[in-house]
């Protein structure tokens, strides 16, 4: 069941900004609002540390029940995502506790510094994830796969629980340094865990 | 020889790696570790003696996880009985010739603690506790406490490790490639903690190999006064498929660490990935390395969770704004509870540039104590500066430094016998840096002679208590001047001889010097600018007042301390000139929107200008009126805008933030007027029991308060008791409950069961990311809240309901 295990640090990736302001629910900014994002990205920008581990395995489907490799797990939505692919990756990334830090600071006393922070920090570690799909895409495509958009555990009816098994199998504790509480919790709170579909072209 | 014997004059090889080798073995993964001292004790024996042939004068047992939150009681004292004799026995039949000494391992619990995880201090301390007097009871020759990537963390289980026995103690952290702590501490602070509580040598290992930690070391020896641990990886786990194997081999390793050893590291070892040939190999290596002396520092300096600050050249700014006396809005915040508005003065005394603040809440109608570590437990999560813990009540200043998380500064001691007996112990047990004032039981002298004296008279008591000069910084006591005029001249001359003469820091509480006297700052900032001319440290100031703070960035150009005046520059271009504080223009209707100006910008969100017109306003307008014509309207015409979904939620709160800003005025005004606001009800807010997601509630709290509730906010991980006691106690027609976590729903649902028994009275709102309609009907809610304003519409109904 051992694969190769991969840990690789990643600079910071290019902000989407109109995907930060989705996160904060707003849909157009006015100049406040540019304010605020303008700040929350100059105090964020030192504080992020941007990692990533992952791991390869083969994938076998029977109807909803999924064998991944490293664990067996039964869900309709990540069968449908995975249909036809051989291969997974499976991938933890962060951007680190330094945001999470920063969050708590101004969530006692400013609740839109802290609701916009709160925003940034998942587009943050989305646009992490969005780096690193696209090195994934570039590989497999050379490998002869495409690859499947990424699917977490929590979405769709994929069991949170199966983050247990994630944490051991990347040893996720370790080498990112993001524990699982007991509610099946990440912190550094602005991190990803998901599974990659690759399927043969 | 004991192990503080044999650190003096050597270097200490300790063993490497254990869990990686345990598996070679056949541990399973999952499977705990210390089980196998009672399953397999040859196997763990036959590796310990393996460290032991290769040179090693430490081994650890095999105890790192072994704590009661993964055993039973029972289990756990044969883990580390057992852990213990297997190591001894390793030892016995060790053919190594060298000092052999075993000593009880402590690894990290696996649990956060708060605030960013839900386990608590004082929890974490009677966790580590039973583990540290199992260690002492079978025979640990010394405790070592290592891999903590959190500083809180460690400074639990040094507290454990100090009170429950008298071993040596080594402490070693984990750092990252930033070369911090995960939860952000840099190696000074680190040594600051650790020292400060009595650690017989700190350090670094796990994480990284030795290369990386260079960094670390290098911090690690400029700041320490005891001798520095390094037990680094075998370099980056890396994995064939098979196996997981390290990049570093035991001959490079070997030679990195050796040139660690040369710059001065003392305790060696290895950690993951490392085995006995690296142990052997790095024995070898420094055989013949002489150990550098320890040398003592002598740095004054105090920590936070993140840095040191250090008393050197370089003037050192406590901020003393969160202090009730002469302020009446603060005594209103203290009395009412208002941890907010609090923690509120500490970020912005950040913002302008102190270093340190002070913490003062001694009221007499509130209890000290409890108020002390709120406000301390509060503020170092939301500040990274370290705090200054200002009480005369002993009681209070031993809780708040206990949970406070790094090496506080301490205010304060004096001459008088009493007090030294009282606050020496303290600081010799949980480290810090105290204020000690030159007054004794004959009240404070009148000349420099006598409070030099005094000042003597302290150093040798707090000798005898085993606290160093370095951790005592002397305030000669700024008394006004407009009493004595030559009151200043005897400060300034004490302050002069006890820093050149007796080479102390000093501090002063630099605005006494102008009680009773027109035009303070100019008085406060001239004696402040003399008083560093004539060796004064640090200062206890208001960070808010411009003048102290041109006289602050001045003498640091004056005096070589702002290289090309860049800080100044900086300074002088922020400061507000003439025509931008005349640029807040009298109320008016603004010509385009038909809104005042008060409104438009709480629709803007401009919070200052709020402020200041608000400010304005309130010397020609009733109080009421502004918030009844002025504040109201404007949050109605942003809240309508919001459920049109023309405004959208940063906007929403960016508004809310700005009415605060001139409700906050509002309430300084009332307060200075010994006035009352009148408030429309009661509302008590919580994030249930072990929900630690607080913004959702911070944003709904900010707007009920803006549209007149009276709110109590219980905060975050909030048991259903607590919760029904505040409700019961207010009478509160309104309680709002938060939960993000589908775990905690329960909590809530519990909540609200209670809520019903013993408050049917009370309507409850309930809100958070996993809510739905259907389930807060299930689990009994009145209503259930999708949006903030939602709650604010609902409780407005409410009230006006039951008040016609």
């Amino acid at each position: 069941m051992s694969a190769s295990l991969y840990c690789k640090n990643y600079p910071v990736p290019a902000v989407n900004k109109k995907e930060a302001l989705r996160f904060a629910f707003c849909a157009q900014a006015d100049a406040e609002v540019e304010l605020l994002f303008d700040s929350c990205m100059r105090e964020m920008a030192p504080c992020l540390s941007c990692k990533v581990c992952y791991a390869e395995f083969p994938v076998n489907l029977k109807g909803n029940l999924i064998y991944l490799g490293f664990t067996c797990v039964e869900s309709a939505d990540l069968a449908k995502n995975l249909a036809g692919c051989e291969r997974i990756v499976l991938f933890a990334a962060t951007v680190g506790a330094g945001v999470d830090r920063l969050i708590a600071k101004y969530s006692r006393v400013s609740p839109a510094k802290a609701h916009m922070l709160q925003a940034l920090g998942s587009e943050r570690v989305e646009s992490l994830c969005d780096v690193f799909c696209e090195e994934i895409a570039k590989n497999a495509a050379e490998h002869g796969f495409s690859v499947r958009p990424r699917f977490s555990p929590g979405y769709g009816d994929l069991e949170l629980a199966l983050q247990t098994q994630i944490f051991q199998t990347l040893d996720i504790k370790r080498n990112l340094g993001v524990s699982l509480n007991e509610s099946l919790l990440m912190f550094p709170s602005k991190s990803v865990t998901a599974i990659v579909g690759l399927k043969k072209i | 020889m004991n192990i503080s014997e044999f650190l003096k004059e050597n270097i200490v090889i300790l063993d490497g790696g254990m869990g990686t080798l345990l598996q070679k073995a056949g541990l399973a993964p999952g499977e705990e570790p210390e089980r196998w001292n009672i399953t397999h004790p040859d196997v763990v024996e036959n590796l310990q003696r393996a460290y032991f042939d290769a040179g090693s004068n430490v081994v650890s047992a095999n105890t790192f996880g072994a704590n009661t939150l993964k055993f039973a009681p029972e289990e756990l004292e044969d883990i580390v009985k057992s852990a213990l004799e297997i190591a001894k026995r390793a030892r016995e039949s060790s053919c190594g010739k060298q000092e052999k000494f075993v000593a009880l391992d402590i690894g990290p619990t696996g649990k956060l603690l708060k605030p960013y995880g839900d386990f608590e201090f004082e929890d974490a301390v009677s966790v580590f506790a039973k583990t540290v007097k199992l260690g002492e009871k079978y025979g640990a020759d010394l405790i070592l406490i290592e891999t903590m990537n959190d500083s809180y963390e460690t400074k639990a289980a040094l507290l454990a490790a100090k009170e429950n026995s008298s071993l040596p103690v080594f402490v070693s952290n984990a750092y990252g490639e930033d070369g911090k702590l995960m939860t952000g501490a840099s190696p000074a602070a680190m040594v600051a903690l650790a020292e400060g509580m009595g650690a017989s040598a700190v350090g670094a290992n796990c994480s990284l190999g030795p290369r990386a930690l260079r960094g670390v070391v290098e911090e690690l020896l400029s700041c320490a006064s005891v001798p520095v641990i390094l037990k680094p990886n075998a370099g980056l786990p890396k994995s064939d498929g098979v196996n997981t194997f390290y990049d570093v081999s035991a001959e490079d390793f070997a030679n990195e660490v050796a040139r660690d050893v040369c710059d001065g590291v003392r305790v060696v070892g290895g950690c993951c990935g490392t085995t006995p040939e690296y142990i052997a190999a790095l024995a070898e290596k420094i055989k013949n390395i002489a150990p550098v002396p320890v040398t003592e520092k002598n740095i004054t300096c105090v920590s936070s969770y993140t840095h040191a600050v250090s008393f050197r050249e370089d003037p050192v700014l406590i901020g003393e704004r969160i202090n009730p006396t002469g302020k009446k809005r603060f005594k209103q915040a203290l009395c009412e509870n208002d941890i907010d508005y609090i923690l509120g003065e500490g970020i912005s005394q950040e913002e302008k540039g102190a270093h340190i603040l002070d913490v003062n809440v001694g009221l007499p109608e509130i209890d000290e104590k409890e108020m002390m570590c709120c406000v301390v437990r509060e503020l170092q999560a939301v500040t990274d500066l370290p705090l200054q813990i200002d009480t005369a009540d002993p009681a209070a200043m031993e809780a708040a430094l206990r949970i406070y998380n790094g090496k506080a500064m301490i205010n304060s001691v004096n001459g008088k016998e009493e007090s030294m007996r009282a606050v020496f112990p303290l600081v010799k047990k949980y480290g810090g840096v105290v204020v000690a004032l030159t007054l004794d039981e004959r009240g404070i002298p009148e000349t420099a002679e006598q409070r030099i004296e005094i000042a003597e008279k302290i150093l040798s008591t707090a000798k005898e208590y085993g606290i160093d000069k370095k951790d005592i910084v002397f305030d000669t006591l700024a008394m006004t001047i407009s009493a004595d005029n030559k009151a200043a001249l005897a400060t300034l001359r004490a302050l002069a001889y006890i820093k050149n003469t007796l080479g102390c820091h000093t501090s002063l509480g630099v605005s006494n010097i102008s009680f009773g006297l027109p035009v303070r700052e100019a008085v406060n900032s001239t004696f402040f600018a003399l008083a560093l001319e004539n060796g004064l440290s640090a200062a206890i100031m208001n960070p808010y007042s411009v003048d102290m703070m041109k006289t602050y960035h001045t003498f640091r150009a004056l005096h070589g301390l702002d290289e090309n005046c860049a800080e100044y520059i900086d300074f002088a271009q922020g400061l507000p000139t003439q025509t931008a504080q005349s640029t807040v223009s009298a109320p008016s209707k603004s010509a385009d929107s038909g809104k005042t100006a008060l409104q438009d910008a709480i629709v803007k969100g401009l919070r200052e200008k709020a402020g200041a017109l608000t400010k304005q306003m309130l010397e020609t307008v009733p109080a009421l009126d502004i918030v009844n014509s002025e504040i109201i309207p404007a949050l109605d015409i942003v809240g309508k805008g919001f459920e049109a979904k023309t405004v959208y939620l940063p906007q929403l709160l960016i508004s809310a933030e700005a009415a605060k800003a001139a409700f906050e005025e509002i309430k300084a005004f009332v307060a200075s007027s010994d006035g009352q606001m009148s408030k429309k009800c009661d509302f008590v807010i919580a994030t249930v029991r072990g929900d630690v997601h607080d913004i959702g509630k911070n944003i709904v709290k900010l707007l009920l308060e803006n549209y007149g509730f009276n709110v109590t906010d219980l905060g975050k991980d909030v048991p259903a008791e607590e919760i029904v006691k505040a409700v019961e106690l207010l009478h509160a027609p309104l309680v709002g409950l938060s939960a993000l976590m589908t775990t905690t729903v329960p909590a809530m649902e519990e909540t609200i069961k209670l809520l019903r028994v013993r408050a049917p009275w009370c309507k409850v709102i309930v809100g958070g990311a996993v809510l739905t309609k259907e389930y807060a009907d299930r689990i009994g809610a009145d209503k259930y809240a999708a949006e903030a304003l939602d709650t604010v519409r609902y409780a407005e109904s409410v009230y006006n309901q039951a008040n016609g």
